[in-house]
């Protein structure tokens, strides 16, 4: 029984995929609370998709993959934003217009150059067939953003809040918003390899919104958020080992139960308690009803 | 022009100056046009106008959010953006631009005031933690260091702003609407703390569209409607012609020489408000109107009673 | 040379492909109208994606695809709307939450499976392999919408800029919240087919932000999307021969382009002409 349990650690290229798993969850986390705060969850979701003609272009040019990846999110943030502000148009519209039209550019351009790149491996990750160089790659820069990160939490958590009071402190406000957007668009092209293109926005905003709804505190948000990223990766590939199932689906169906059970159960902000509020309150009016 | 105020303080002494700003947005619209007054000394100044007057544009155009096509705006002598770096310039948002379900307790929000004068990192020294608690305390929230501040009341939640401006030794403080949804308590707390600051030197630019409360705490006055239609004291700019001419009709007026008030001695007295009508009780404790035409029999009625006027 | 360009014509195939892709594609702009004014448009994303574990479920079953597509299309809905209500997390996270999760049980759902279902054309879309079991359900599912919105579109339009205004006039707010919403996930089920999940949601925007950067009347917007969905299916799915089947990039692409041209040279809301209205007045620029 425990040799069975034991059975996937046998295997490196499982182990890798566990440490890659669990160094993407970590950093998605700790970015997923800022974005979750700021109301740019679903810009995760444009940036990534909008990585595909990025890639291709620099495999055809030659160019590490990851930079493209980088320039090309980047540039839908960059684009998205200038649109907004300059026509009449809504937000949500743009960002909608602009990412699926860069990405379906990506898929015309695909066909056109004689690639190996394996569409599904950018889609859906690939995270069991790691290259040799990978598993360091993947921990040197999430390693490098989160501290970052880490380090500008205070400022960027400001800049999330507050922005106006941000600029009157003399912060450069419009530095923060590029930084955030590079994080993110960083943060993106090195979880391509993990978990791909359509779920590493479960990775950007799920995690987050589970530490949102546990906690007041920021700080506590930021762990709580962490440890179910790392534990729904860590699980994910390991259970995915034994129902031989998509390992990237494991690690976000394991997420989005953990946050079914915050839903509920969150002590201040679930459901479960809200019944409870509502019950006291009633009870609390028919005392004064004298009943 | 303004005349300084008289009041003076050994610091050095703050100004603000802006000269002819115009800002426009990027779908044509001219939210500001040609904008200039200047305020130099300790001062209260109330930013009169309707929404959509310009006014939150000229905050932010103090505060380095928007460059202006046209015009300059000088604090203390310098350009905003120096200004910005030195802390000058304290903001105190309207509540509806605040997140108060965002994750930061009032110990947090108060520190933020501090983190201009902190490391990259943002590690509070004992310095900063002696003045965030005790700009909480002038406040009288200290207690409440530990609270998220979705917990708070409305007039909590300004208080704790404000307390984060002083923390930030900001000498120029922008406050937007901060008497709405604050209770008359707070409210007379805040207006005493302002007079407090004033007597220290600081500018404070208050928006509001509370007309009443302008003159009894605000000793200079700016009227805009997309430009600068009068600046100066409040004594003297703070006319029924020049309100008129802000608000642009927008005005509700009690006339007491049309209502339905009886014995007033011939001199008109109008109640201006540009938001709630005002209740307007006569000597017998019964209620005016503003109109006579449609309550003649109350007209009627109050002539006959000859002591109940 | 128009030897070479008169080839896909010579396909059924692809004369059916065309004629579908324009039924859809009119559908969908049509419906984007709505949804772009409503601010839905990450909605479309969303229920799009979410459609995948019904289309698995269905394939293997047996059942027609859209039967189990918009089954699990509406509960995504519901299960937001719940989230949303009963927590205090904005609705992008929940949209976020919601969508990816039921996306990824579609994934593993045809992992385990995968002999049923091809992945790649629910992501894709297989406009060009389509069967004619599934024409009839596109065809069914259009036709069902154009009869709604021919019928209650003003009602509808109404309730998207005006919701109280439409309940203050005795409209059943709450049912036509449910229309747009079933009509939504029906349209993203159909145009599953042309584009794939991943750019069903430009059908469903991209027409309908284009139409809005082009004039100030509904009625004309509605005209200009249309047309424009119509337009683009075409000549995208024609063009697609070439492109190695990747017809919903080729539409999309195609789509994009319009939006752009429309961004920039339209004639009131254009780039170009704030440009010149804004050199009148006096510009500035916003710091971020």
């Amino acid at each position: 029984m425990i040799t069975t349990l034991l059975e996937p650690f046998q295997f490196p290229f499982m182990v890798d995929a566990m440490v890659v798993g669990i160094a993407v969850g970590a950093v998605c986390s700790v970015l997923s609370c800022y974005l979750v705060l700021k109301g740019w969850s679903l810009m995760g979701d444009a940036i990534s998709h909008a990585v595909l003609p990025g890639i291709v272009i620099a495999y055809a040019v030659r160019v590490p993959l990851a930079v493209g990846a980088f320039a090309s999110g980047l540039l839908c943030a960059v684009l998205t934003g200038y649109i907004k502000a300059n026509s009449r148009v809504k937000e949500d519209t743009v960002m909608g217009v602009v990412f699926t039209g860069m990405f379906a550019f990506g898929l015309v351009i695909f066909t056109k150059v004689k690639s190996d790149l394996h569409l599904d491996r950018i889609l859906f990750g690939n995270i069991l067939g790691l290259a040799p160089g990978d598993l360091r790659d993947t921990l040197i820069v999430a390693g490098g953003t989160l501290a970052i990160v880490l380090a500008l939490r205070r400022d960027l958590l400001l800049y999330c809040f507050d922005s106006g009071h941000a600029r009157t402190i003399g912060l450069r406000t419009d530095l923060l918003y590029y930084l955030l957007l590079s994080l993110l668009a960083v943060t993106i092209v090195v979880s391509l390899k993990a978990v791909g293109i359509i779920l590493v926005v479960a990775m950007l905003v799920t995690p987050g919104c589970i530490g949102y709804l546990l906690t007041d505190r920021f700080n506590r948000m930021l762990m709580i958020a962490a440890a179910s990223a790392v534990g729904s990766s860590f699980f994910g590939v390991y259970l995915s080992f034994f129902i031989n199932a998509s390992t990237g689906a494991c690690i976000v169906l394991l997420q989005a139960a953990v946050f079914m059970v915050a839903l509920a159960f969150a002590p201040k902000h679930g459901l479960l308690a809200a019944r409870r509020q509502r019950q006291l309150a009633g009870a609390a009016l028919n005392l004064e009803d004298g009943r | 022009m303004s005349e300084p105020a008289t009041v003076r303080s050994a610091a050095p002494e703050m100004s603000v100056r802006v000269e002819a700003v115009t800002v426009s947005y990027p779908n044509g619209n001219v939210a500001l046009r040609n904008a200039s007054f200047t305020l130099e000394g300790g001062s209260i100044c109330a930013l009169v106008g309707v929404n959509g007057s310009g006014k939150s544009t000229l905050f932010k155009a103090i505060m380095g959010l928007l460059k202006p096509a046209a015009g300059t705006v000088t604090i203390a002598g310098q350009p905003v953006k120096a200004a910005l770096k030195q802390n000058l310039v304290a903001y105190v948002p309207q509540a509806e631009e605040v997140d108060w379900s965002f994750p930061v307790s009032v110990w947090d929000v108060v520190l933020m005031g501090r983190y201009g004068y902190m490391n990259f990192m943002r590690t509070p020294r004992a310095e900063d933690r002696r003045i965030a608690e005790e700009s909480l305390a002038r406040v009288g929230m200290l207690e409440y260091r530990e609270r998220q501040i979705g917990e708070l009341s409305g007039g909590q939640r300004k208080r704790v702003f404000l307390a984060r401006a002083l923390a930030q030794r900001g000498r120029v403080i922008l406050l937007d609407e901060p008497f709405t949804g604050v209770d008359v308590n707070t409210e007379t707390a805040i207006i005493a703390l302002l007079r407090e600051l004033r007597a220290e030197g600081h500018i404070m630019l208050v928006s509001t569209h509370n007309l009443g409360s302008v003159p009894e705490f605000c000793d200079h006055v700016v009227l805009i409607n997309r430009t600068v239609l009068a600046a100066g004291l409040t004594s003297e700019v703070f006319t029924e012609e020049n309100l008129l001419r802000t608000f642009g009709g927008v005005l509700r007026h009690f006339r007491f020489d049309e209502s339905t008030v009886q014995k007033h001695d011939g001199r008109a007295v109008t109640l201006l408000t540009d938001d709630e009508r005002p209740l307007v009780f006569g000597k017998g404790g019964h209620v005016e109107y503003s109109k006579r035409a449609g309550h003649e029999d109350v007209v009627k009625k109050r002539a006959e009673g000859e002591e109940d006027v | 040379m128009i030897e070479t360009l008169l080839t896909p014509l010579h396909y059924d195939y692809m004369l059916k492909a065309i004629g579908v892709s324009a039924v859809i594609g009119g559908v969908c702009a049509f419906l984007s109208c709505f949804i772009t004014l409503k601010g839905w448009s990450l909605m479309g994303d969303a229920l799009s994606h979410s459609v995948v574990p019904g289309v698995a479920v269905a394939y293997y079953a047996g059942w027609p695809f859209a039967a189990g597509a918009f089954v699990t299309g509406l509960l995504a809905a519901v299960g937001m709307g719940f989230v949303k209500t009963k927590t205090r997390l904005r609705e992008d996270a929940v949209i976020g939450v919601v969508f990816t999760a039921f996306f990824a049980l579609g994934l593993l759902l045809i992992s385990l499976y995968p002999s049923q279902v091809d992945l790649r054309s629910i992501v894709f879309g297989n406009i060009l392999g389509i069967s004619n079991s599934d024409i009839v359900q596109v065809l069914i599912i259009s036709g069902v919408t154009l009869l709604v919105l021919g019928f209650k579109w003003r009602d509808l339009l109404l309730f998207c800029f005006d919701p109280n205004q439409a309940r203050a006039l005795g409209l059943n707010t709450t049912a036509l919240h449910f229309t747009l919403l079933t009509l939504l996930s029906a349209t993203a089920v159909a145009a599953l087919q042309t584009v794939g999940a991943c750019l069903v949601v430009a059908m469903l925007v991209t027409p309908g932000a284009t139409a809005y950067l082009l004039t100030d009347r509904f009625g004309k917007m509605i005209g200009i999307a249309t047309a424009m969905g119509v337009g683009t299916s075409i000549v995208g799915a024609y063009a697609s021969y070439f492109f190695d089947g990747s017809t919903g990039g080729c539409i999309v692409t195609l789509q994009s382009l319009l939006f752009v041209a429309a961004l920039i040279w339209a004639p009131k809301h254009g780039l170009l002409a704030q440009r010149a209205r804004r050199r009148i007045a006096g510009g500035a620029e916003a710091v971020l």
